[in-house]
């Protein structure tokens, strides 16, 4: 045993825990790839928790009743803490927060296209949970396997969390669809714009995307794009039916052979455009980040200079 | 009473407030178990942030958080060696002992 393990090369060494489902802890040796493969990954997924606050952050003081304000903050206040759950999973990897954060505000970090669209309607914040959230939930559900434990962690309470997110949208779809004709047509109106973008929240198809072989290989992910695409639409064309919805894709259909719903060709014109930073919202989205971030700095300094001045008080007085 | 207070060290070009390591003991009779790290100015910031970030949803009776940097750990790379004594003591189990199976009560 002893000699065999000498032969092996670090990596090699690497590959075979993970091949063997063990997971990788922020200590142990990895390669440099799977580092900065994670730090990336993770960092674009706290970000986008971050910027998933501005479309809903927009509906809270327009919610329609009480209760459905205090859903929303409830969610938003989540989705905050899902971003700070894994900008410490990625600080494990050496990263800093402030690097992280300069890095989304510089727009060299990227976030979920998804929340680069307008949140026009009340019923978008149905589409977000429902759609949105339910997408997220798929992408997210295997990463609770991830072979980078911190992750993997983080994404056990991010999970247990983003089903109440999803059940209120729904909640609020239905509501819509059992109310007056204008609210069954202002929910049809926000599936219809919701519904592409959000299969594009996969990604790009298998056959384009070059970095899904090493990721499944390091068990980062574990299943492709377009095997999670063809997940979601099986799961949610019934879900639409039950609603009296029409999902706006005259493609699809049930297919017997296949045991799953056939669908048209998503735009990747637009898809790509976005990604490159020229989607609806972009601009808008980044600019309210930044503000946030340096509208806050007096805020960051008092508490550090409070905490300097108790902790010299503490030190005289000891 | 007139004693010069210390001008206070405040490091403005410190923008990252320290990192601080998240213990939370889930209910009475368990033990603090770690669920994460977050940052604040000072420990009672990241007591009330704890509460913010991890324990929305009634996970805790009690936080302990405690500054990352006052962790020492053993090393991974050395794990094989450090827990090598333990390793061959199998007689330190109940199973290693083979009692007959008239013996009831053990």
């Amino acid at each position: 045993m002893e000699t065999l393990e000498k032969v092996l090369t670090p990596e090699e060494q690497f590959q075979a825990r993970i091949d063997a489902d063990i997971r990788i802890e922020p200590k142990d040796w990895m390669p440099d790839a799977y580092r900065k493969t994670l730090i990336r990954q993770i960092s674009q997924h706290a970000h986008s928790e971050l910027v998933g606050m501005l479309p809903e952050g927009n509906w809270i003081t327009r919610a329609p009743s009480l209760k459905r304000k205090s859903i929303l903050l409830a969610k938003v206040q989540d989705e905050a803490g899902h971003g700070l759950y894994l900008y410490s999973a990625a600080e494990t990897l050496g990263t800093t927060r402030d690097q992280m954060l300069a890095d989304l505000h510089s727009g060299k970090a990227k976030y979920s296209s998804i929340f680069n669209y307008p949140t026009l309607s009340w019923a978008d914040m149905g589409c977000v949970g429902w759609l949105v959230d339910g997408a997220a939930i798929l992408n997210q559900v295997p990463l609770c396997r991830t072979s980078y434990g911190p992750y993997a962690r983080a994404m056990v309470r991010v999970c247990k969390e983003e089903s109440f997110h999803q059940r209120q949208g729904f909640e609020i779809m239905q509501t819509l669809c059992e109310g007056a004709t204008a609210q069954k047509e202002m929910a049809q109106e926000a599936l219809n714009r919701w519904w592409w973008p959000t299969l594009m929240m996969f990604g790009p198809k298998d056959s384009e995307s070059p970095n899904t072989a090493q990721s499944m290989n390091w068990r980062i992910k574990r299943f492709t794009n377009d095997e999670l695409r063809q997940k979601f639409v099986d799961m949610m064309v019934p879900q639409a039916e039950f609603l009296g919805l029409t999902v706006p894709d005259p493609a699809v259909k049930w297919n017997e052979a296949r045991q799953a719903y056939d669908f048209g060709e998503v735009n990747w014109e637009e898809f790509w455009a976005v990604v490159k930073g020229n989607g609806m919202c972009n601009h808008e989205r980044l600019q309210a980040r930044v503000q946030a971030h340096e509208a806050g700095a007096w805020v960051r300094e008092a508490a550090n200079a409070h905490a300097a001045k108790r902790a010299a008080r503490e030190a005289v007085a000891a | 009473m007139t004693t010069k207070t210390p001008s206070p060290q405040i490091n403005m070009n410190q923008s990252e407030w320290p990192l601080w390591e998240v213990f939370i003991r889930s209910k009475q009779g368990l033990d603090h178990k770690h669920v994460g790290s977050l940052h604040a100015a000072d420990a009672t910031m990241a007591v009330q942030n704890a509460r913010d970030v991890y324990t929305r949803r009634l996970e805790g009776v009690s936080i302990w958080v405690v500054e990352s940097t006052h962790i020492h750990a053993s090393n991974p790379d050395d794990s094989e060696a450090f827990f090598d004594p333990a390793a061959d003591k199998v007689y330190r189990h109940p199973t290693f002992y083979d009692v007959p199976d008239s013996i009831k009560h053990m």
